[in-house]
């Protein structure tokens, strides 16, 4: 993995975070309105909502960066803001986070010296694909390499618990795909990851637990298994503008239906089988094919969806 | 730039203690440096550092304007040199790292506001100290004398560095960039021309003179001419410099931000 630490084990019983009534707000607009989760040590765990939910503003508090008007946090055990519990975290902001005149070398050199044990600056650059005799600043770096440098600094320390704040943005996919690889190496060495996303593909490629937030609230919150669990449903994908009126008249009393977004379609009620055959010949009389029929099961999407538009999926 | 590849296995060291912050020292001492190798790599702060103090005290002496006695004006100007050092490239200068983001990143780490502001500190009586040091030498070649006390001096620029700096912090700390860029270059010239600099306090109409000998400019350059020009404490000076010094430090400590 790229770190250094396996020989000492981080305090399972205790969890990486943990936010309880978390308030933050900008003036007299509430940002974050009483959130609380907490996130399991030796998991990744993903803070996916729409933009403006709130992620980066609960981030931006757990790691120190922003004093709440209410509510505690608790990183690794301590507060975020203890100097030893900072010696543990690794932080990947979205924006910023390099001092634009600096070279990578010299600015993780630099940060090294503020750890009391660090891996080394130069061998971790060439371990993320940046050359590490590089003269040019950072901000003479393309978006990529910026990306690479800031995940370098977050890695220095070895942290317990990394924070990364839309970690593949701007990421290609190669990129990305290396990313996703190392988290889950350090996953699988008892570290702890919490990321903000907006990417369901991040959220289905890596999280094991998932908070979803919305207008600065927590609406969702389990593993991935709990949050996409039988509920009682019936989701497919076809085309637009079906006649749903025309679909709900097929089905038992007590049925509703429903297209949250243009081709998404939701038919709410036991998703029994003489229901599904239902729908399935319904749509195939109308010359349209249902994608993704499925049952009492609702996906990340579903969930984001939702979210959006302040419903239950 | 080499091409990116993915990231692979870093080998281990035989032993790695357990992740721990340096103490609060050595943490000020990384960054003391860090801020000194990127202050020496930037023109305009060493234009501002040396060689603008330097010709207007060349200025003042072959015009015949300076206003404070006669001779060569040194105290005025390391007066000007301390303020402009500590207050207004500090000041721009963390302005414009805070709306890049690279303190937001740097709030994240075991730096905390107050390793911050101090490592600041100290890298600016560093860059301080060299511009006197130059403006002293330059001073004797245009045939200052002083009547000098050294050790009281000393303690009169220590204490108007703390001062300007920590002000500078709390300003740059609170304020966008674009705002602080404004307001440092005129309360600099507000403060050089009418807080007690140029002209002294005693110079100056009775209340006017009353409020600037307790600005931190007027102390420091009332502070600094009775120290090099008649070896005299300036205790008075002294305790408004400290006063200021105390006071920025709070104000900076309770409303720095690392966000922008």
């Amino acid at each position: 993995m790229v770190g250094g630490h396996d020989d000492w084990s981080t305090d399972v019983t205790e969890p990486a975070l943990s936010v309880d009534g978390l308030t933050i707000r900008y003036g007299s607009a509430v940002a974050v309105d009483g959130v609380g989760f907490s996130a399991p040590a030796g998991a990744i765990t993903a803070i996916l909502g729409p933009n403006g939910a709130g992620k980066t503003s609960t981030i931006e508090a757990c790691t120190g960066l922003r004093r709440p008007a209410a509510g505690t946090i608790r990183v690794l055990g301590g507060s975020p803001e203890d100097p030893s519990v900072r010696a543990r975290m690794g932080v990947m902001l979205q924006q910023g986070g390099l001092y634009p005149t600096a070279r990578p070398l010299e600015w993780l050199r630099y940060l090294a010296r503020l750890y009391g044990a660090a891996l080394d600056p130069a061998d971790l650059l060439g371990r993320l694909g940046i050359d590490p005799a590089v003269r040019t600043s950072a901000r003479r770096l393309s978006g990529g390499q910026a990306q690479r440098v800031k995940l370098a600094a977050a890695l220095l320390p070895d942290p317990d618990a990394m924070f990364l704040d839309e970690p593949t943005a701007g990421m290609d996919q190669g990129a990305r795909r290396d990313l996703i690889d190392l988290l889950r190496d350090r996953r699988s060495h008892g570290r702890s990851v919490i990321l903000t996303t907006h990417l369901i593909a991040d959220v289905e490629d890596l999280a094991d637990r998932v908070i979803v937030l919305a207008r600065g609230r927590v609406i969702a919150d389990g593993t991935l298994a709990e949050l996409t669990e039988s509920d009682a449903a019936l989701r497919f994908e076809g085309p637009a503008q079906l006649d749903t009126a025309a679909l709900l008249a097929l089905l038992p009393t007590g049925y509703a239906v429903s297209e949250p977004e243009p081709g998404r379609y939701v038919v709410e009620g036991p998703p029994t089988p003489s229901v599904v055959s239902a729908v399935a010949t319904w749509c195939a009389r109308h010359g349209a094919l249902a994608f993704g029929l499925r049952p009492g099961r609702r996906s990340i999407a579903d969930i984001l969806l939702a979210a959006e538009r302040g419903s239950a999926a | 730039m080499t091409t990116p590849s993915a990231p692979g296995p870093v080998p281990r060291p035989a032993f790695v203690p357990r992740p721990a912050s340096v103490p609060a020292s050595r943490r000020i001492a990384a960054h003391a440096g860090w801020e000194l190798r990127l202050l020496l790599r930037n023109g305009e702060q060493l234009l501002l550092m040396f060689v603008i103090p330097v010709a207007l005290l060349v200025g003042l002496r072959l015009s015949g304007l300076a206003v404070v006695g006669a001779g060569v004006p040194v105290p005025t100007v390391l007066a000007v040199s301390i303020m402009a050092t500590s207050f207004t490239s500090l000041a721009i200068g963390t302005g414009f790292e805070r709306r890049a983001g690279a303190l937001e990143f740097l709030g994240t780490t075991p730096l905390t506001r107050l390793d911050l502001l101090a490592g600041k500190l100290a890298a600016t009586a560093v860059l301080a100290g060299t511009s006197i040091a130059a403006i002293v030498i330059v001073g004797v070649l245009l045939g200052w004398h002083p009547g000098a006390s050294w050790a009281a001096a000393l303690l009169m620029a220590c204490a108007g560095c703390a001062a300007f700096a920590c002000w500078a912090i709390a300003l740059a700390g609170l304020l966008r960039a674009e705002a602080v860029l404004a307001l440092a270059n005129g309360i600099f010239i507000l403060l050089m021309v009418f807080g007690g600099v140029l002209i002294p306090p005693g110079s100056m109409p009775a209340p006017l003179g009353a409020v600037a000998g307790l600005l931190p400019s007027g102390a420091l350059a009332d502070g600094l001419r009775a120290a090099l020009g008649s070896s005299q404490w300036p205790w008075p000076q002294l305790l408004v410099l400290t006063a200021w010094a105390l006071s920025g430090a709070v104000v900076a400590r309770r409303t720095f931000r690392w966000a922008p």
